[in-house]
């Protein structure tokens, strides 16, 4: 959380603090913004290295090996109607299908922090190509 | 469609029923007699993989074993088979060893070429011990061969690294140049060395003597961020400029790629491993697909063998007709259009004839 909050910001948050917020909406700085992009730096490069034989891989096998830049993933189509499962399906999902099949290891929590890392560094891989929910 | 080639899609239609393997064959037709139209296999990029004691990477072994298969039930006989590099993953002499030894169940004599995976670990030592030089030339029936080790680079890469701190072994030189993406990565390279050698194969060599040449790497300039790219390229294209027909079949790239640059025909070979992205399909940056080449189907990753394939290929009046055999698609044909000049898929070339899998996003 923030540490060098201006003293107005502090007082004028107290009463969000009192309703259970820990600080005001809205009245971030330059630093805060710095700081929180480090913090997803350093999780899509965490997400790099997995994706780059980070993972506990039974058999050598590293998503790079078919995704190099996690290209050919389309994770703007996500959630998409995935004709393989017969469903509708997140690219979370779809990750855990290649960590269970082509690493033959197995599937990671939805909320493990190496999931979270996985799909930053794929997502951001892809930054910039616009938003295609469905599209196959 | 020459009878030849229709007796030959009659055969591999018969083995395409027993399953479509990811071998690469070749047809050569173009001599002035029957007797003198031969064949040959192309199988590249089986990428062997060794895990721990025996173990090695189920579905990379079956591709190579279902391709080698295909390659002996071939009618008639290919003349020869070409290995077109990346027996191994990351050039152990295990996984070099393991490779040859499927390979030896091959027919016929093969030639191998270099690829980047059977290089970096020791320099290519123990692929030179098994299977001898790097480069150099043949003729048969009428065309001359070039082997080229077209996966060279830069030496101060080689001996000092990206960042000039020397590499800890040999195996993470390997492995920085196993790794596609790699942002330190080093450009592929025939050199100076090879090239002169090549000029002086070619002095000997009469200028309408249809020119076949085996590369691992693409020797034209595609995308360099994943070596899709030969950094002497326009060298070795002026090498080979004064010959009337030219073919560059080459690996690496694991995906269907043609172009015509000049008198020289391009064509890429399917991996029997796994199948790459198109370049175009990373947002971040540009590269420089042939513009003539309709993409292969995009990979559905629940069947092992998809985006794999083989070729038949077919050499006629000194060109080449690539005849792509796909498991889990419809075959495709990519064949030289003599009025145009340039190879064009026989079906899906038109734009509004192409289908929706070919779109690579």
């Amino acid at each position: 959380m923030a540490k060098h909050k201006p003293l107005a910001t502090l007082v004028s948050g107290a009463l969000l603090m009192a309703a259970g917020g820990l600080l005001s909406a809205d009245e971030f700085t330059q630093e805060d913004l710095k700081r929180w992009e480090k913090q997803f730096v350093t999780v899509m490069e965490r997400g790099e290295g997995l994706f780059h034989g980070g993972l506990a891989s039974t058999n050598t096998m590293s998503c790079d090996q078919c995704h190099p830049n996690a290209a050919n993933t389309h994770p703007e189509t996500y959630p998409k109607f995935q004709q393989q499962l017969g469903k509708v399906a997140t690219l979370a999902e779809i990750i855990n299908w290649c960590i269970e099949n082509p690493l033959r290891t197995e599937p990671l929590a939805l909320d493990d922090p190496r999931m979270t890392a996985l799909q930053a560094y794929i997502v951001y891989e892809r930054r910039g190509v616009e938003l295609a929910p469905g599209k196959h | 469609m020459n009878l030849k080639r229709r007796n030959f899609l009659k055969t591999s239609g018969a083995i395409m029923a027993a399953g479509a393997l990811p071998i690469s064959l070749v047809e050569i037709a173009f001599g002035k007699t029957a007797a003198e139209k031969f064949t040959f296999a192309f199988i590249s990029d089986s990428h062997i993989t060794h895990i721990k004691g025996k173990e090695f990477v189920r579905n990379w072994d079956q591709g190579l074993i279902r391709a080698i298969a295909e390659c002996n039930m071939m009618s008639p006989r290919p003349d020869f088979v070409v290995y077109g590099g990346d027996i191994a993953q990351l050039g152990l002499p295990e996984e070099i060893d393991h490779g040859l030894d499927l390979l030896s169940d091959l027919k016929g004599d093969v030639h191998y070429v270099m690829g980047e995976h059977d290089y970096y670990l020791d320099l290519g030592a123990h692929w030179r011990k098994r299977l001898g030089p790097e480069h150099y030339a043949f003729d048969h029936k009428g065309v001359h061969f070039v082997v080229l080790n077209s996966v060279l680079t830069h030496d101060d890469w080689i001996q000092n690294s990206w960042n000039d701190k020397g590499w800890e072994d040999g195996m993470a030189r390997m492995k920085a140049m196993a790794r596609l993406d790699n942002p330190h990565g080093s450009p592929f390279l025939v050199g100076a060395d090879q090239r002169e050698w090549l000029r002086k194969d070619l002095e000997k060599v009469d200028k309408g003597t249809p020119v076949v040449v085996l590369s691992h790497s693409p020797l034209q300039k595609i995308y360099k961020g994943w070596n899709f790219w030969t950094e002497d390229a326009e060298e070795l294209q002026k090498l080979l400029r004064p010959f009337d027909k030219v073919t560059v079949l080459y690996g690496h790239v694991h995906q269907i790629q043609y172009n015509q640059i000049g008198n020289i025909s391009f064509h890429a070979v399917m991996a029997t491993a796994w199948p790459w992205p198109y370049p175009s399909s990373y947002a971040q940056e540009a590269s420089y697909m042939p513009t003539l080449t309709v993409e292969m189907n995009r990979a559905d990753p629940f069947f092992e063998r998809d985006a794999t394939g083989w070729q038949m290929v077919d050499v006629h009046t000194g060109n080449v007709d690539m005849h792509y055999k796909l498991p889990d698609n419809t075959n495709r044909s990519v064949a030289f259009d003599e009025q145009k000049g340039h190879p064009a898929d026989t079906r899906y070339q038109p734009e509004d004839a192409r289908i929706p899998p070919q779109k690579h996003y």
